[in-house]
């Protein structure tokens, strides 16, 4: 289910539009598309030791994030239960469902530095936290001449 | 964005203001769940990445709103490769309506989820009515 996960910002509507024209102009975009509004949205960066990943993934329960990587491909995969009553509840009325529900999957590859064996995740008010280590050997060093 | 949302809208209906601020008060929306039963309404809105205490809720005569600030905090010289969430404010605004009881609000915050409960005024909650045969 394709769901915005800030329906109405107009300013993240605008970088969209600026991103998808874009890659209509790109001739050999990624293999894995732009997988932008997914759920969980995600922001990338890194310092010169790690590479850290911010996954936007609020109500879940920490035990439930599936987090794997395989060859150089970090998913993260899990569930989000649906507050809304069940359709059998007539009591209820939905007025407004804008939020996610359901399970999800993300993919993304990491620079080939990043070392699989140091990993760290860590869950804190709905914000899922990745950082991966860099591979001491990628560090760059200064070369003494003898 | 100073877009306000009735309650019960069925669609996102925009009412576009202009932003008085500009880009530096910039907030995203967050996106909600809005239920109503018997008893009142309860409102499900995605925050991730904030705390309580930098979470304001308003209740003011009927406007419901909802300020509060994401506090990520990213390791130094940290270079962004790619980004979704570009902002860590959040806004949203809603107008309530006269039988919900703005005096009994409570909220819950947990794993960057907030639950918000708006009871109805006594008199507005659901009763039968008998039909009397003269």
């Amino acid at each position: 289910m394709y769901r915005s996960l800030f329906p109405r910002d107009l300013f993240a509507e605008m970088d969209r539009l600026q991103r998808e024209m874009q890659q209509a102009f790109d001739l050999s975009p990624s293999i894995r598309g732009l997988g932008r509004g997914g759920f969980p949205a995600l922001n990338v960066g890194g310092t010169p030791q790690t590479v850290e990943i911010y996954a936007f993934a609020p109500g879940l329960d920490p035990a439930t994030i599936d987090i794997q990587l395989d060859r150089g491909l970090l998913t993260m995969a899990g569930e989000r239960t649906s507050k809304l009553p069940s359709q059998e509840d007539s009591k209820s009325t939905v007025h407004i469902n804008e939020r996610f529900a359901g399970s999800f999957r993300r993919m993304l590859s990491l620079p080939d530095d990043a070392d699989p064996d140091a990993i760290a995740a860590d869950y804190r008010d709905g914000i899922l936290h990745i950082t991966v280590q860099r591979r001491a050997s990628a560090q760059p060093r200064r070369i003494t001449i003898q | 964005m100073n877009d306000v949302d009735t309650v019960r809208s069925t669609s996102p209906s925009t009412v576009a203001q202009k932003d008085k601020a500009g880009y530096g008060e910039a907030a995203l929306t967050p996106p909600v769940d809005v239920v109503e039963d018997g008893t009142g309404i309860t409102l499900y809105a995605d925050l991730p990445g904030v705390s309580k205490d930098k979470l304001h809720l308003q209740v003011e005569s009927d406007t419901l709103t909802i300020d509060a600030e994401s506090n990520l905090s990213v390791p130094e010289g940290l270079q962004s490769s790619h980004t979704e969430v570009g902002l860590a404010r959040f806004h949203r605004v809603f107008t309530l309506s006269k039988e919900l009881d703005t005096e009994k609000v409570s909220a819950e915050l947990a794993q960057g989820v907030l639950t918000l409960r708006i009871p109805k005024v006594a008199q507005a909650q659901p009763r039968r009515i008998d039909v009397k045969v003269s």
